[in-house]
């Protein structure tokens, strides 16, 4: 490789752009098979900037010259920026309460002249710049409660605007800044205590209350019991095992139900329900959800019923491009956006779909490979972060559209259909490419 | 430290790698393992749509169509689709105001969708077709014609032969197993229910893709699943259609009904029940309409009283008596006997019409003259005969020869809901009078009165075994099916069995009965009729009680006049049994339809002073005086039912305000019933007290 000829590929990691250029191509080829009518002209349609494909087609070329821009940044000036960045992203979610438009029943979105902006997805920039830049000072010590709590912070601000702006789903992905920070040495308990809550409140939405909070009792029991011995030498034993059920029975007594009456939307906890398989219970529906299950028989379940039809009517060799009977006549609703998953499964069978995950996870890994090289402590927490987004991103959008997971509306990165998801993803994706670049330097 | 939390990402990648294949599991499990959601899939978006066959035709034994297919159109709206159509012009067109228009488009988006077609307005008739026709690309926006056959009936007869065609019900879905769908036409009654299969043809199957709001976006796989209907195949019936017709003619204003048998087919020439009602009327856009007013009717229109009337027979079965009598060798044909108007052998005597000596000196003189005590005599004797320990085996055996000859069972015509009429056997008896019974208890079984009930097909059977000296077929319509399948051989089979149930009868007992028969029309009861040149008739006329229940009690009203007959005499070509209602005598009403009957049939003509004849029995009017007020009562006490459903006092206006119908004066038989004399439905409580309290009185 000749550095002078060469100056701006140097460094860059051709692997994860060619990952980029073949996940966007995938893309703009899954809203097309999606969307395309029957009979209409094909390059004319693509060109003309009227169909979503053709949209799709022009939102990848300005990703791709954006691209181009921050590979010739430099390094640095994330590094001296990032924390600017950070406050300005918090600022226009906060504009979103003053100017934002109401889309859907969700306000987080901002508009300037005919184009639409959501500040809660620029922000995963802004989060995963700033975390890195937190993380990577010299003077934070992450083993302390303190950095571990203020890097919690700055990576869950943007989360509670967003649920603020009933976007619960985008929420959610500033969740997946844990894994960076599991990377960076957040004790293993805190994770494995999340996940315990987790399981917890599944549970209780899938078990009877009272057998719980017994069972519950019984597990104590049975771990007071067996720790009988050291219960005699240390007595604070005791004491933290009563307050870990009292926490977990008040969880399921107030906590679960609260946060279904009162944080989450009633189509979210529909979903939740739906997802499990259960009837929504009486006590979180509103009298207004009653009465609308009530006068029309609506299929809260509707969506992922489709998606799973469609997805499973492809087989192991799928339908072929454009042969698609589900997604070509729209049973499948918002099948280029969050849906869109359900074209490759329903054209591509089996077969393209494990493809599909299987480019995804090498990304992933070329991801994780990429951070693990890095010198400086910045450009490492800033892939993880990436990777991190990545990865929820896709498996909560698959997972949703299989029905493992309830519907939370989230893109799949770099296919589905909308341009702030495009660009955003291709920003976080090139400013790492651009990092890597500089691996040998260490940024702080 | 950073550095010792590298082993975290082996971790972290381990995480990433098993959140993938638990997906890559479920995707698995969804597309390769499981066959359910491809099934989904088709369901979903191949549409079935189903080419309906037109409905096959019957035919009469001339080959002349006594129904066709029309086709008639619906006007269809897609309501979706509705857009700056002239709506005043189409609902002036219609006869509809503009609120009504929009109602029924708000009701059909509700019940089907905005998307899909539905029926605006069902089986337009012609003017209005015509002038949607001609406006049609006013309004093209949504709205279009759709065709549907419809039947049709050119001899405007037949209606309770042929039956007719409705929408399938949920009961007849659920039975059928989902072979009908919602929106199916199926056969509801008559031969229209009971050939359904041959007539109803096979459906053909159009696969068509479709999207989420059911719109058609092209054929599935080019149409290589695709199934062509295939057309209902035609019946040829024996039916007579002019005789048909004729007969009906006769039925006008009457109560009763009339069988022409073919007897040596069992082949049904002509089947007709008044009161009638146009076939037509229950076709097209008036249906609900006209047949709501014909179930409403209380002298039954609906009701086809040529199998499921049932009479007394009357002295319609004395051939049949004489039949028995000879052949269990209780009379001879010299038997004879010294009436003087009355059959004294019982405790009560029975009258008779006759009262001359000599007028039952011997068997044919008995049949000619109708003489009651020579039959309740041979039935007594049948019963009494000393070839059997007593009497119930006597009863027993009497009732062997009356199943034979096709009385007291359904004999299994090809329309639906028949009747069996009535042969009381020794149960019946023991249950009524314990045990403690005699010949004499039923003597009037020999004249076809006491529990003996007929219906009129049955007696035309019954006078058919007799014309053809012991055996029959099954009365049927259906003399083969076109393009005769196995299936359908299975099912005209029973129609093609010879029943030989009296032939071990010798020809020459029932010569004797037959020229009795022929002496009816010659010097007996039938003499009065005029004759018809060249064709000797067999015949018997019945005269039977006609008592029946009205408002609580029992009234004798006049006799029904029953008629059977058979020509010509030496090859029976023809067989009736006629009953009017109220008719008085067998010769007086009954027998004058059947002669002209076999006129018509034999000579395929009527005279000139036999056309007027028609006319004279057509335009008489027999229809029993009791139907007008028993209307009354069933429609103001219905009416008076959904006032106390609905509370809407609108419904009992009418019979509030209404003058009843006053009892004729001096007519004992309504005086017990003060309700109705006032007619005022709002105090209907109180006039049931008072009219407890005269029953308490009269008792």
């Amino acid at each position: 490789m000749n550095q002078q000829n060469n100056v701006i590929s140097k460094g860059i990691d051709w692997s994860i752009v060619w990952i980029w250029f073949l996940l966007s191509c995938i893309g703009i080829l899954a809203i097309f098979a999606a969307t395309y009518k029957e009979g209409t002209p094909v390059v004319q349609t693509f060109l003309g900037f009227k169909t979503d494909y053709s949209r799709q087609f022009y939102f990848f070329i300005a990703a791709a010259v954006i691209a181009l821009v921050l590979v010739l940044i430099d390094s640095k000036f994330f590094t001296a920026t990032a924390n600017l960045w950070y406050v300005f992203g918090i600022l226009l979610l906060l504009a979103v309460f003053a100017i934002g438009i109401s889309v859907n029943g969700t306000k987080s979105i901002i508009r300037f002249g005919s184009f639409q902006f959501q500040p809660a997805e620029f922000c995963k920039i802004t989060v995963a710049l700033a975390l890195a830049k937190y993380l990577s000072r010299v003077e934070t010590d992450f083993s302390t409660v303190r950095a571990q709590l203020i890097a919690t912070g700055i990576a869950l601000l943007p989360a509670m605007f967003s649920i603020m702006q009933s976007e619960t789903g985008l929420a959610l992905v500033y969740f997946s800044f844990f894994i960076v920070m599991y990377r960076e040495g957040l004790p293993s308990t805190v994770l494995i205590t999340g996940f315990s809550l987790a399981a917890l409140v599944v549970a209780t939405l899938l078990v009877e209350k009272n057998l719980l909070a017994m069972i519950l009792t019984g597990i104590a029991v049975l771990i007071l019991y067996a720790m009988r011995k050291q219960l005699k030498r240390n007595r604070s034993i005791l004491r933290i095992v009563v307050l870990v059920w009292l926490l977990c029975v008040g969880m399921i007594r107030f906590g679960v139900p609260f946060a279904f009456q009162h944080i989450l939307q009633e189509h979210q906890v529909e979903r939740i329900f739906s997802t499990i398989g259960r009837d929504i219970p009486e006590e979180y529906k509103s009298n207004e959800v009653k009465k609308e299950l009530k006068r029309s028989k609506k299929d809260p379940d509707y969506n992922v019923k489709q998606s799973k039809i469609a997805i499973g009517s492809g087989g192991l060799l799928g339908k072929g491009l454009l042969k698609g009977t589900q997604t070509r006549f729209d049973f499948v609703p918002e099948q280029r956006t969050d849906f869109i998953f359900c074209t490759i499964g329903e054209g591509f069978g089996f077969v393209g779909s494990l493809t599909l995950l299987a480019i995804y996870l090498l990304l992933l890994f070329r991801i994780v490979a990429i951070a693990e090289r890095q010198r400086s402590v910045f450009s490492r927490c800033y892939a993880y972060a990436v990777g991190a987004v990545f990865f929820f991103h896709i498996v909560i959008n698959v997972a949703m559209t299989v029905g493992l997971a309830p519907v939370i509306g989230i893109p799949l990165p770099f296919i589905s259909y909308g341009g702030t998801s495009l660009l955003t993803n291709t920003i976080l994706l090139f400013i790492m490419v651009r990092l890597d670049a500089d691996r040998q330097m260490v940024l702080r | 430290m950073p550095v010792f939390n590298q082993s975290r990402s082996r971790i972290i990648r381990l995480i990433f790698l098993a959140v993938f294949l638990v997906i890559v599991a479920q995707l698995f499990n969804l597309q390769v393992i499981s066959k359910k959601y491809k099934q989904l899939a088709k369901n979903q978006a191949v549409l079935q749509k189903i080419v309906y066959p037109s409905r096959g035709i019957i035919y009469d034994r001339k080959g002349r169509p006594i129904l066709n297919n029309i086709k008639m159109f619906d006007l269809m709206v897609t309501p979706s689709e509705v857009k700056n159509i002239d709506t005043s012009i189409l609902c002036k067109l219609l006869a509809i105001d503009t609120a009504d228009f929009n109602k029924r488009l708000s009701d059909l988006s509700f019940k089907n969708t905005r998307f899909r077609p539905s029926v605006f307005e069902p089986l337009l008739t012609s003017d209005k077709l015509a002038a949607i026709e001609d406006n049609l690309w006013r309004f093209s926006n949504g709205f279009f014609l759709q065709e549907r056959p419809v039947r049709q009936y050119p001899y405007n007869a037949a209606a309770h032969i042929l039956g007719y065609i409705a929408e399938v019900n949920q009961r007849e879905i659920d039975q059928s197993d989902g072979f009908y769908r919602m929106g199916d036409y199926i056969g509801k009654s008559g031969l229209e229910s009971n050939y359904e299969k041959v007539l109803m043809g096979e459906r053909g199957v159009q696969f068509l893709l479709r999207d989420n709001f059911n719109r058609v976006q092209g054929s599935y796989e080019n149409g290589i699943f695709d199934t062509a209907a295939v057309a209902g195949r035609g019946l040829r019936t024996y039916i007579d259609i002019e005789l048909q017709q004729l007969a009906e003619k006769l039925l006008t204003n009457k109560v009763g009904a009339i069988v022409a048998l073919e007897p040596k087919t069992g082949g049904i020439l002509a089947m007709a029940s008044g009161p009638n009602f146009n076939p037509n009327n229950l076709t097209g856009s008036e249906f609900s309409k006209n047949y709501s007013k014909l179930v409403l009717d209380v002298s039954g229109p609906l009701l086809n009283r040529a199998i499921k009337g049932q009479y007394p027979g009357g002295s319609t079965y004395k051939p049949l008596g004489a039949l028995i009598g000879l052949d269990e060798g209780v009379i001879t044909p010299q038997s004879g006997i010294a009436c003087s108007g009355a059959y004294y052998g019982c405790r009560r005597p029975v009258g008779c019409t006759e009262k001359w000596p000599g007028h039952a000196a011997n068997l044919r003189l008995a049949i000619a003259h109708s003489c009651n005590s020579f039959f309740c005599n041979t039935f007594r004797l049948t019963l009494d005969n000393p070839r059997y320990k007593n009497v119930r085996s006597g009863l027993t055996r009497w009732d062997e020869y009356m199943n034979a000859f096709g009385y007291g069972h359904r004999l299994g015509v090809d329309i639906p809901s028949e009747d069996g009429g009535n042969i009381p056997d020794t149960a019946d008896y023991d249950k009524e009078y314990r045990g403690q019974w005699n010949s004499c208890t039923m003597v009037t079984i020999g004249i076809g009165q006491d529990k003996l009930l007929v219906t009129p097909l049955q007696i035309a059977n019954g006078i058919s075994i007799v014309a053809n000296k012991g055996y029959y077929y099954t009365p049927h319509f259906v003399k083969s099916i076109d393009e005769e399948t196995a299936a359908d051989t299975v099912l005209l089979s029973k129609y093609r069995k010879k029943h030989e149930v009296l032939t071990h009868i010798s020809d020459s007992v029932y010569n004797i009965v037959i020229n009795g028969m022929h002496d009816v029309t010659l010097v007996g009861t039938a003499a009065r009729l005029p004759k018809i040149p060249g064709i000797d008739i067999c015949a018997k006329t019945g005269t039977a009680e006609n008592k029946r229940v009205i408002d609580g009690r029992v009234v004798q009203l006049k006799d029904h006049s029953l008629f059977v007959c058979f020509a010509p005499k030496e090859d029976p070509k023809i067989a009736i049994g006629i009953i009017v209602e109220n008719g008085g005598f067998g010769a007086t009403w009954a027998g004058p339809m059947a002669y002209l009957m076999v006129e018509k049939y034999l000579t395929d003509s009527l005279r000139q002073d036999r056309k007027l004849e028609v006319e004279r029995i057509a335009a008489a009017n027999l229809m029993p005086s009791y139907l007008p007020r028993l209307q009354y009562k069933t429609d103001s006490t219905r009416a008076f039912e959904w006032y106390k459903m609905t509370k809407d006092s609108s419904y009992i206006k009418k019979y509030i305000t209404h003058q009843p119908l006053k009892s004729p004066a001096g007519d004992k038989r309504q005086s017990g019933d003060p309700q109705n004399r006032q007619g005022n439905m709002a105090s209907l409580d109180e006039k049931r007290k008072a009219r407890k309290g005269v029953f308490d009185d009269t008792i």
